[in-house]
Parts: structure tokens; sequence; C-alpha cells
């Protein structure tokens, strides 16, 4: 949409009306008289609109058409050209000029036509797609109310659900509290019915028992021939204190008896045991000792050394410890060593276990221990670079994410955290809150539509007015040049065709025009011209600021409804690409 | 393995003497003693009333025969036939009755558990101990016969007296930490008491024999606790098996747990091998390598039996106790350490037709015999590790560490085995039926 067409070249037509209508009612006499004159004329031309035309102007009111053309020219802002008679001839130069000029103009208007067609029908189609779009938002925001009413209603239900068991579960409580109350007391009462009921056993028993006793139980007897000598042949003893203590005496010996087996079977196993340790210990010095030499040279082991210094004391310890069994400081002693060597047996082990596997893996390499240290340069270098390689993976990816998807984060979040119902809640708020907003954004931008088209209409009007007007003014002038008509149409139209814009360019449009625009017509002219300018231009302007933030929800919402989505970015896209 | 021929019995009373050259049986109100090699009848006595008790003093030399109804007890000489003792217990009844170790007292129990009274064969001294209490195993004494422990409740509360048998001297009287003492034991060397609770409370008490309380054991609480216990003859180990299925063995240093014995449903132990009792008519054929099997087929009418080694895992058969009943047939009822220390034998109530045994040396799971009858009776051998069993049915089974055996008692008619014991030698078994006896001569077989 340039520059070119815009402004003021547009006759107003409120003004001309009246000189136009008083001309054409001047100039419609002529016309009919000689209608019948310019018949075979104006049957030759194309266009019959001509034949109208060839009307106004005879033989006779020349010069009077050349002032009113002449007139209507400099009222048309063509100042340049102008009809001049010389002796009563039209020069033929300044009139092609000035049929040019016309054409051009008409030409121009015709263009504007056509670009206004094709925008209001753009901005019908976009409202029409508008339209749509919002019944479906509207089916949307349904569906979602439904939803969301679904969700209140199940969590309504669950709530309930959980009220009805918490209440379940404090009567459950409260029984088994009850219960283990009941169960406590009776415990309590089972105990004292228990210790009564024993007591009262016992009473009866020691009753039965004295009843019996004074009976003095006839039937209560030994009835025996002779009596029979003690099983171990002794007689009886009289009890005495002195039996007591000899009872005492020999329960005591008995226990001690007891414990002394005791102490010889733990002596026995502690010996035994002693004597294992012994021999370990022995075994492992005899084992340790010829690795000494191919040992020491490591300067490092000083533990070891130190060790093998005691070693060497060791061995005459052995005796007297063997000695001195049961002293405390000997077992201490033993038992120290003992572990001194184990630890370093097991040093030693593991030592020897690295070293054959060392020696393994040399046997498996073969003589090639340079190549180990090489190759471990190389695993080394290889994991730098791998490395290296993974940092710069990471980073593209950071970027490409950054780039792609900064809005999406948000979502892919709100998707990740999905399975709470609680921010499933807060989500579809936030989401409800932005389609409202949405569809405020809309419904804005239909009223602007419908602003403008109704803005587009009235221009649309006026200016077919305006076409009207013009032509009947152009028709009025041209009759004249009826025959000279045909190679001044073909030709502009080629010339315009190849080279529009330079045509345009070179003719200076904003200055010529205020310079030569009559100045009773400019300031009533340019309000309607700057508002058409402003609306058709302000439409999409307004629009594509006021949909940078409904771009980002349609392209939010694209998850959901891609296939419907897709005509709205593009759309989006398209408005925002002349901005 | 020879059998005797059958001989009449009444009340399940037939024992050896402790010397192993008599038995005695009752039949009704008769006394028969036989000399066990040749089984011909020594002595006949004849007593008053039909004999419910019937004991060997431990010096072979005295029999004691209980009539309970009566309140009588009645003692016979083998030395003198003609010499008797009659000892009534008069109106206040008699409901147990038993030699003391010297085998020149005797313990009777009154009706009630009003006391004990002690009868001296040597003085005709009458003395009582009162306030004994009444539980499964209230007196027991030590296995040298020195000392007598004897569990008295007094004022609801649980004391333990011992006694020096020689004269009855109250050596120690303690009161124990039980809630109701239900039972206790020596060690086999007498130096320790183990004394636990009733069934309600899983607690065993390990007394010293001057009285001092040397450990306490409790492994669970709440839930039904000890069933059995058992001394291991070298008073090492302590077996106590509970309500919970399971054994726990406890140690003579520290009294504590060692391991436990579980008694699961299925047997996935490899080391262990379940011998299954399948019976069977009289096949001919050959014989599976892993069945060792011994019949005698003069029985041609009972069916055989032998066993066959269960591939593992193994399921045993186990019967659902119904909780509603006291004393449940569920727990460790049983359990019996071989003479030899190294195997212990249990019972499971729940698995009544398998007994177990452990390999205590590795404290592991030996065998299971799983047999096809709820298992009666099961005593292992004095002298060797071999145990011998009892199904209620005509055989007897024996196991050792190298097999199993069913073997049919081949007497005319059918000889239920109810229950069994071995002669003090380990030579024979005397099998019981409900009124005969057999004997069952084990070691022809074992020299074969």
């Amino acid at each position: 949409m340039g520059d070119w067409w815009t402004p003021t070249k547009m006759p107003d037509p409120s003004l001309d009306t009246k000189e136009l209508s008083s001309i054409s009612g001047i100039s419609m006499s002529p016309c009919r008289r000689n209608s019948h004159h310019s018949l075979h004329s104006t049957m030759a031309l194309p266009k019959t609109s001509y034949s109208v035309i060839s009307a106004f102007c005879t033989e006779e009111n020349i010069p009077q058409c050349i002032v009113y053309i002449n007139q209507e020219v400099c009222s048309l802002g063509l100042t340049g050209v102008s009809l001049e008679t010389k002796a009563g001839v039209l020069s033929a130069v300044p009139v092609l000029n000035l049929l040019y000029e016309v054409l051009q103009l008409q030409k121009r208007a015709q263009r504007a036509l056509h670009d206004l067609e094709t925008q209001q029908l753009k901005s019908s189609s976009d409202l029409e797609h508008l339209q749509h779009s919002n019944c479906r938002l509207k089916d949307q925001l349904e569906h979602t109310r439904r939803e969301n009413s679904g969700l209140h209603e199940g969590e309504r239900q669950l709530q309930l659900k959980i009220k009805t068991l918490q209440n379940c579960l404090k009567s459950e409580k409260e029984e088994v509290q009850k219960l283990q109350s009941i169960i406590s007391s009776r415990a309590t009462q089972y105990n004292h019915d228990t210790k009564r009921k024993e007591r009262e056993c016992t009473k009866l028993k020691e009753r039965l028992n004295q009843l019996l006793m004074d009976k003095r139980d006839k039937k209560l007897s030994i009835e025996i021939s002779n009596h029979v000598g003690r099983s171990d042949g002794k007689r009886g003893l009289w009890k005495t204190v002195k039996m007591e203590a000899r009872h005492e005496g020999e329960m005591y010996r008995a226990l001690l008896g007891d414990y002394e087996t005791r102490q010889r079977s733990l002596m026995m196993e502690n010996s035994e045991l002693k004597k294992v340790l012994q021999l370990m210990k022995k075994d492992m010095i005899t084992i340790l000792s010829p690795k000494k030499p191919c040992v020491k040279p490591e300067p490092a082991d000083d533990s070891l050394e130190q060790a093998v210094s005691e070693d060497e004391e060791d061995p005459g310890d052995c005796s007297r410890e063997s000695v001195e069994q049961s002293c405390e400081q000997a077992r201490q002693q033993l038992t120290d060593s003992i572990r001194l060597q184990w630890r370093k047996l097991k040093s030693h082990m593991e030592r020897l276990d690295s070293q054959a596997s060392l020696l393994a893996s040399q046997e498996r390499e073969g003589d090639e221990m340079m190549s180990r240290k090489e190759h471990e340069d190389e695993m080394q270098r290889m994991r730098l670079e791998l490395q290296q390689c993974k940092e710069f993976i990471h980073m593209q990816q950071q970027l490409l994410q950054q780039q792609l998807s900064s809005p999406c984060d948000e979502e892919t979040a709100a998707l990740l955290n999905d399975c709470y119902t609680l921010e499933e809640k807060e989500r579809l708020k936030e989401e409800w809150r932005l389609f409202n907003e949405q569809k405020r954004n809309f419904e804005r931008e239909r009223k602007n539509f419908t602003e403008a088209a109704i803005r587009l209409g009235h221009e649309r009007k006026t200016f077919e007015e305006d076409r009207a007007a013009w032509l009947k003014t152009q028709f009025l002038n041209m009759t004249p040049f009826v025959d000279r008509k045909r190679p001044a149409l073909t030709e502009p139209h080629s010339a315009l065709s190849v080279e529009p814009e330079a045509k345009l360019q070179s003719t200076p449009p904003l200055v010529t025009q205020s310079l030569f625009s009559t100045p009773k017509a400019a300031p009533v002219k340019m309000p309607s011209t700057a508002d058409l300018y402003r609306t058709l231009h302000l439409v999409p302007d307004a629009r594509g600021h006021g949909r940078c933030p409904s771009g980002e929800m349609l392209t939010k919402s694209r998850l959901r409804n891609c296939s419907t989505d897709c005509s709205v970015i593009s759309l989006v896209r398209d408005e925002n690409s002349p901005v | 393995m020879n059998f005797s021929e059958v001989f009449k019995q009444s009340n399940q009373l037939c024992k050896v003497s402790p010397d192993g050259k008599y038995l005695a049986t009752c039949v009704q109100y008769r006394l028969v003693v036989r000399d066990f090699s040749s089984l011909q009848i020594v002595h006949l006595y004849t007593c008053l009333d039909q004999v419910m008790h019937m004991e060997w003093s431990s010096d072979s030399l005295f029999i004691l025969c209980a009539m309970y109804k009566r309140g009588l007890v009645q003692v016979w000489s083998l030395e003198q036939p003609d010499w008797h003792c009659k000892i009534d217990e008069g109106s206040i009844g008699l409901v147990s009755s038993r030699w003391s170790p010297d085998g020149r007292h005797i313990l009777n129990t009154t009706e009630f558990s009003l006391r004990v009274t002690v009868w001296s064969l040597c003085t005709k001294a009458v003395s009582y101990i009162k306030y004994p209490k009444a539980c499964q195993k209230g007196v027991d004494f030590s296995a040298d016969g020195r000392y007598m422990a004897l569990a008295e409740r007094r004022e609801c509360k649980d004391y333990i007296s011992v006694f020096v048998c020689d004269d009855w001297h109250l050596l120690r009287h303690f009161e124990s930490e039980t809630q109701d003492l239900s039972g206790l034991e020596w060690s086999p060397n007498g130096c320790v008491l183990a004394v636990w609770d009733s069934c309600l409370e899983y607690k065993i008490l390990l007394y010293s024999l001057d009285g001092r309380l040397l450990s306490s054991y409790s492994a669970y609480e709440w839930s039904l606790g000890i069933k059995s216990v058992a001394w291991s003859p070298s008073s090492q180990f302590l077996a106590v098996g509970s309500y919970d299925e399971k054994v726990r063995i406890l140690n003579h240093i520290t009294w504590k747990k060692i391991t436990e014995f579980e008694h699961p449903a299925t047997i996935m132990n490899t080391k262990a091998v379940v011998f299954k009792e399948v019976e069977k008519r009289p096949v001919v054929g050959s014989e599976d390598l892993s069945i060792h099997q011994l019949t005698v087929d003069n029985s041609l009418f009972s069916t055989q039996s032998k066993y066959e080694i269960t591939q593992l895992p193994a399921q045993v058969p186990v019967i659902k106790p119904d909780p509603e009943r006291a004393n449940p047939k569920i727990g460790i009822s049983a359990l019996a350490f071989s003479a030899d220390n190294r195997f212990l034998a249990t019972k499971n109530d729940n698995m009544p037709q398998s007994l177990w045994v452990w390999d205590m040396q590795r404290l592991s799971l030996l065998a299971v015999l799983e047999q096809t009858a709820p298992v009666r009776c099961f005593v292992w051998d004095p002298r060797r590790p071999r145990l011998a069993l009892c199904t209620g049915n005509t055989k007897v089974y024996l196991w050792s560490p190298a097999g199993c055996v069913s073997v049919n008692v081949p007497v005319e008619g059918s000889f239920q085995v109810q229950s069994l014991f071995w002669h003090c030698s380990g030579s024979s078994l005397v099998l019981l039926s409900k009124e005969h006896i057999c004997l069952c001569y084990v070691e022809a077989e074992e020299e074969k």
C-alpha cells in the first residue's frame, strides 16, 4: 500500500455536484440536439458511453466547453494542463496531455477502488475467520466450563467420601479405645477374681487339712511287715545343725564341682584355641619371612619393617607364653601379635593379589608396557574429547531450547505437573483467565472490524459517487475527442502496466497537490481521505499490536487443537508481516 | 529284628526294672514280674484293687502299685516276696504316688494338692509338705537323686523349695519370678533348675542350686508361650518348644539363644532329608535304592509301608487348630535329645504326622519323617543315636542317621502300637497296645 494514491486528488463530490449538474444541465441540450449527428461516430466507438458524451461539445460551444473543461481540470488539480484555443482551433497537445492526465487519474482511482475492494474482501474474510474462531473458542469455553463443573463435582464427592471415611475412622478408633479399656478392666477384674478365688481355695484347703488332721484319720496309716534298711546301708541320721551345715557344704561342693568342670572344659577349649593361634602365628611368620627380602626394598613400607623387627622378638616370647598361659599380659601380647601378623598377612596378600593381577595383565599385554602408557594417554585424550563434545552438545541443546520454546517451557512445566489435581485446577483457572482475556481481545477486534467495515462501506459509497461524478465529468469533457480516444486509451494502458511506479514517482504527488489544490476543497477533503487511510491502515496496525499477546495465547493453546489453530497462526503471521 | 510273644497288660502299666533284669506288668489287680531275658514269670503279686500306677524303685528291689480310687499304695519286694507294705492315705484322697530317688521313701500327693506325704519304708515315719502346686511338672528330682525341687503356691505367689532327699531337709526356699509356674526341671548335672511359666507368658527362668537366679529368657510377648522343655543329656543345651512352632536352643554359659528351629510347612532346606511313609500292598518287584524297607512278610492282611525320599521342596501336611478351644493343637509339644546329645527330635502339634530330627552339631534340620498317621510316641535309644516311634498302627518305625525303617509287628491279630519304650541296654523295645505288650529285639538286627 504505497503512499502514492493516497491524498487529496479525490474531487470532493459534495462540492462539485452543483456545478456539475448545472453544466450538465447546460450540456444536456446540445447533446440531445446532436444526437443523431454523432450517432455514426458513436456507433464506431467501442464504448457506448462516448455516444452520449458526443453531445457535450458541438461546433458552436467549443469555447464554452474548453472553459468548462479547463475549470474542471483545474478543480481536479491538474494544473499543468489546460486547453487553449489558438484562433478558435483547439491544439491537440494540451488536449492529449489533459486527456492523459485524466486517464491517469481515472486509472489511479480505479486501482484505489480495486485495492479497497480487495481490502474489504480481506477484512471480511478476516472477520469471518474471527467469527469462526470466536465460535470455536466459545465452544471450547463451554466445554472447559463443563469439564470444570465435572471436576468440581468429583471433588465434592471425594470430599464427601473423605468425610465419611474420617467419621468411620473416628468411630473405629473410639471403638478400639473402648474395647481396650474393656479388655484392661476385664483383665484387672479377672486377676482380682483369680486372686480372690485362689485365696478362698487355699483357705478351704487349709480348713480341709485341719479337719482331716483333727479327725485323726484312722485310715491314714502305713502297714509294713518289717522295716527296710536304707539303700546305702547306713543308718538314718538325726536332723541337727551339723547336718544342715553338711547339706549346705555338699550343695556348695556340688556347685563348685560343676563350676570346676565347666572351668576345666573352658580352659581346655582356651588352650586349644591358644595352640591354634600359636600355630597360626608361627605359620604366618614362616610365610612372611622369606618374602621380606623382596618386600624390604620398598622404602615406603615402614610399618612392615617395624613389624618385622617385632617379629624377631616374638619367637622368644612364644616359649614364655606357653609357660604362663593364663597370664593376662601374655594373652594380650599374644592376641596383639597375632592381630599384627594377621594385618601384615592381609596386606601382604593384598599386595600379592595386586601383583598377580598386574602380572596377569602384563602377560596379557605381552611386552607392550609402553603401549599401555600410550593407551592410557590415548584414553585420557579421548575422554577429554568426549567431555568437550558432551559440553558442546549440551550447549547446543540449551540454545535450541531457548530459541525454540521459551514460552513453551511454562507449558511443559505445567504438563509435567499435570498429575496433581490441585495444579490442574490452578492451571484451569489460569487458562480460564487467559481465555477471558482472549475473548475480550476478540471482542475488541471484532468491534474494530465492524467499525472499519462500516467506515469502508461509507468510503466506498462516497467513492462510488465520486467516481460516477468523475466519470460523468470525464465523459462530458471527453466527447470532443471521441476520435482520438482510441489510441490514447490503448497506449497509456500499456505504459501504465509496464512502469506505473516510475511514473508515479516522477510525478511529485503531495507537494504538487497541496500547491495546486483548490484552497476551498482541501481542508474538507483532507479528513475524509485521512480517515479512510487511517481506518485502512490502522486496522491491520492495531490488530497487529493487539494480536501479539493473543497470538501467544493461541500458540499456547495450540497443543490442545492444533489443526484449527494453524490457520490462526498463519493469519497472525500475515498480519504481522506488514508491520 | 525279632518279636516276642504277646502278653496281657492293663492301663499301659508295664515297666522294666532300672537294672534291666525284670519286666513288671499289671493286669487288672495283679502284678506280674518276669525275667526280661527269658520272659518267665518270677513273681506274681495280687493287689487290693485295679492298679492305676506302678513304679520300680531305683534299686530294682521294690515295686510300688497305686490304686488312686481307694487312696491306697502297695509296695512289693522282689527279694522277700512275702514282705508287704500298704499305705493308706485315708479320706484325704490320692492323685499321684512316686518313689523318692533312694527307693526308701514314697511321696504321695493328695487330692486338691493339699499336701505331699512322704512315707519312709525304713522308719515308718511320715512327713508332710504343704502347699504343693498342682501343675504340669511340679516335682523333679535331680539326676543324682540328691535333691528334689518342688513348686509351691502360697499367697498367690510361686515358690520353689529345694529338699535334700536324704533326710528331707529343706535346703532352699525362694520365690520364683513367675506369674503362674507351670513346670520345673533339673539339668542333668543337677546344678541348674529350669523353671517355666504357664503358656500365657513366654518366660523361662534358670536358678542355680543355691537359689540364685542365673538368667531369665523370654522370646516374645502377648502370645501363647512355652509348651515343652528339654535338657540335653550333657546339660549344655536347653531346648524350649513353644506355641509359635519354634524350638529355641539356649546355651549353658550365657543362657542366651543359640539358634531357633522353625517348623515350616514347606521344607526348603536342601540338606534335610524328607522320609515319607508310603503305604501299599506288597508288590513283588525291584526296590528303589533310596528305600529302606524291612518287612517281615508273614502279615498277609496288613498293609505294608515303606519310606520314600521326597524331592525338595516338600510340603508337610498341616492341620488348622481350632482357635476357639483351649490348649490349641499347635506348637512344639514334645522334644527329646538323643543320648549322645547329637540329635534332637521334635513334634509340632499342628503337623501331627511329622517328626523332625535336628542335627545339634550343625544346628540344622537333618530329617523329617512324614508318617501316614499322627505320631503317638517317640523315644531315643538310651545307648545309640536311634529313634523309635509309633503312630497307633501295627508298625514300629526306627530312624537312625543311616536311614529309616518301617517294621510291621508280626503277631496274630492286630497289634496297634500305642506307645513304646526302650530297654535300658538299648537292645530291645517294649511295645504297648491297648491291652497287650510285645517285645521287639533290635540288637540282633543291628548285629546282622
